[in-house]
């Protein structure tokens, strides 16, 4: 009984427990995947979703949604690259770049909020057509993609500093950024305001602030999502990240995050994030004939939201 | 002048979508003449057609409430439109087997989806994109990933060609399918039991309506829907591939949402949605008309999307 409450309110157990089975699995039948630089190849790729859902994990908690987080991705990646070729490609023009992206994602988290908490628009729609017009705008910034960066920037971000990998760094920062939050009483609002809105209202917090506050985060954490695919691809596409919007949600809620909002931690969508990102990994690895690996993905996913969700639920 | 029934009318989202419509077909004649000729409404009115069928399921399910919303009508028009490609082959003989087989299999799909929602209370958004991902996956073993089938010669007339009137068979079963969601959601019980499990589903527990059979059910129906749209889509397009779609998610969201239906659910109907989907439609051929660039018409579109949530879109206030 002790261990179904402790599964009740920590329901990212099981998630990891999943996390290691799937490391096992992968591990048999891919022996190379315990070699460092197997596992920094394989954190890359899953870099950008882990950020993206440590972002959407604030918007979910808050009682929102953030539909555009693949938008806003493309379009920091195209404004980082154009930026940098615009300077000169110097090392300081990537880290002119590198900033234009960012305040680039942090505008995009800022529109979004002012229209869902300042304008009380409905989070579904509104994110997805301030989607629309990011990805827009991402086309409209660079038409075709291309651009290379300087090989100064892909190099680092395949580099070791301190003989532990860029991208485990970054790995590392993500989560504790995550567990210094879970310490701030903006952790508590937040929640707060998912789990109750009348009654945050009432007692007094800024519901505007706050809710504007999670899409900025979001907004941020898919800079730094987009920042990194640029180290991985060493180039500008308007058309990236459109799937991240839908397995960011899958990845908060695998981290045990109610979708409704007032429950969760951020924490727990990186080993959900993990998790969605080692599914099709042991999928490749299983050696499925090619066409049912995309049905098996979709299987496992469902299911696994599903006993996620039945855990949570209260 | 100041007559309430009058001033209510006129902020009446169908009313609001019916002026745009018109709004917009007047911008469309003064950019290109010929915009709003007889045959090119008859032709923007038939892609609105599909559009509005999908959205017919997607009115239902969002009525039923509970963050109700079906993703999955994507991967169910694909799915819809490649099985009945596959049952007609381009032989008339077909469309009746393609119908069942095309509307059959998205409806027990979508009943799984309801189940999902009601009896594991997965949220539908989750429930229904996870499903998608099924679907595709599905779609890439059945066809191998290689489009096949065709529409019947008779489909295709019926879809393309003018039956009575000038008017394709098409826009008559969207007539037909609008009578009957109209009179189930305003005069039977079910209709009145959707409102009910969309607005409070505890009093309406209480009251005994069997709300988890109703909300399966819906589901099941949003499935249907998605699967006879995707017949009209390979009837319109002659064939299909596996993303066909996925074009028509999020419109059959906006359609309903710009038709006044309240994404919190229980209050709606489906004359407005019908008018949303005739809006969104024009829009669409209007920016496509002003030869605008891919990134200009995307903007476009999403500011226009935030123009009308501005008009009636937005939520309560908390400070009463």
């Amino acid at each position: 009984m002790t261990m179904f409450n402790l599964l009740r309110r920590q329901p990212w157990v099981i998630t990891v427990l999943v996390f290691l089975i799937l490391v096992t699995v992968n591990t048999v039948l891919q022996p190379s995947f315990v070699e460092p630089s197997v596992m920094q190849s394989n954190l890359a790729t899953f870099l950008p979703l882990i950020l993206v859902a440590i972002g959407q994990t604030y918007v979910i908690l808050a009682g929102d949604i953030d539909l555009s987080v693949g938008s806003i991705v493309a379009l920091v990646n195209v404004v980082t690259v154009t930026v940098i070729a615009a300077l000169g490609g110097t090392l300081g023009a990537v880290f002119g770049g590198m900033a234009a992206g960012f305040v680039t994602g942090i505008a995009c988290g800022l529109i979004n909020g002012f229209f869902i908490s300042g304008l009380r628009f409905q989070p579904i729609v509104t994110t997805f057509a301030t989607g629309i017009i990011f990805a827009g705008l991402a086309i409209w910034v660079l038409p075709q993609a291309g651009l290379p960066v300087p090989d100064a920037y892909w190099m680092t971000y395949t580099e070791s500093v301190l003989g532990i990998p860029v991208v485990a760094w970054v790995l590392i920062a993500g989560v504790v950024f995550t567990l210094v939050v879970s310490r701030l009483p903006f952790l508590t609002r937040l929640t707060a305001v998912g789990g109750n809105r009348t009654g945050a209202f009432q007692t007094g917090l800024s519901l505007g602030g706050l809710r504007i506050g999670a899409y900025v985060i979001s907004g941020a954490f898919a800079s730094f999502a987009a920042l990194c695919l640029t180290g991985e691809t060493a180039s500008g596409d308007p058309l990236l990240g459109a799937s991240l919007a839908l397995s960011s949600i899958s990845a908060v809620v695998l981290g045990g995050t109610a979708l409704a909002g007032g429950f969760g931690n951020a924490t727990g969508s990186v080993v959900g994030a993990l998790v969605l990102g080692m599914i099709g990994n042991v999928i490749f690895f299983a050696g499925l004939p090619f066409e049912y690996q995309t049905l098996v993905q979709g299987l496992i996913v469902l299911a696994a939201l599903a006993g996620g969700v039945f855990v949570t639920r209260r | 002048m100041n007559n309430p029934r009058i001033l209510a009318a006129l902020g009446d989202p169908l009313t609001i979508a019916i002026a745009a419509s018109v709004g917009l077909l007047i911008v469309g004649e003064i950019l290109s003449p010929g915009f709003a000729q007889g045959s090119q409404i008859v032709r923007l009115l038939t892609i609105a057609a599909i559009l509005g069928i999908v959205a017919a399921g997607q009115n239902l399910v969002i009525l039923g409430g509970r963050e109700g919303i079906d993703l999955s009508v994507g991967s169910m028009i694909s799915l819809g439109a490649v099985l009945a490609g596959n049952m007609m082959d381009g032989q008339n003989s077909g469309i009746l087997p393609a119908l069942l087989i095309a509307g059959g299999i998205p409806f027990l799909i979508g009943l799984v989806n309801g189940i999902g929602v009601t009896f594991v209370r997965i949220p539908p958004l989750v429930m229904t994109l996870g499903m998608t991902a099924v679907i595709q996956g599905g779609l890439v073993v059945y066809s191998q990933g290689v489009p096949s089938g065709a529409a019947a010669p008779l489909l295709s007339a019926f879809i393309n060609q003018p039956l009575i009137l000038g008017i394709p068979g098409i826009l008559f079963v969207w007539v037909a399918i609008a009578l009957a969601m109209v009179f189930v959601l305003r005069r039977t019980a079910f209709g009145f039991a959707v409102y009910a499990i969309g607005s409070n589903e505890r009093a309406a527990t209480l009251v005994g309506l069997p709300v988890p059979l109703i909300r399966v059910l819906i589901y099941g129906l949003s499935g249907l829907f998605a699967g006879l749209a995707g017949v009209c889509v390979i009837g319109y397009t002659g064939t299909s591939f596996i993303s066909v779609g996925d074009q028509y998610v999020l419109p059959s969201v906006i359609a309903v949402v710009i038709g006044g239906t309240s994404l919190a659910g229980g209050a709606g109907g489906y004359l407005g949605t019908m008018a949303g989907a005739v809006a969104l439609t024009i829009l669409q051929s209007v920016l496509i008309t002003l030869n605008l660039e891919v990134w200009a018409r995307q903007v476009i579109f999403g500011v226009t999307l935030l123009a009308l949530m501005l008009l009636y879109g937005r939520q309560k206030k908390l400070r009463v």
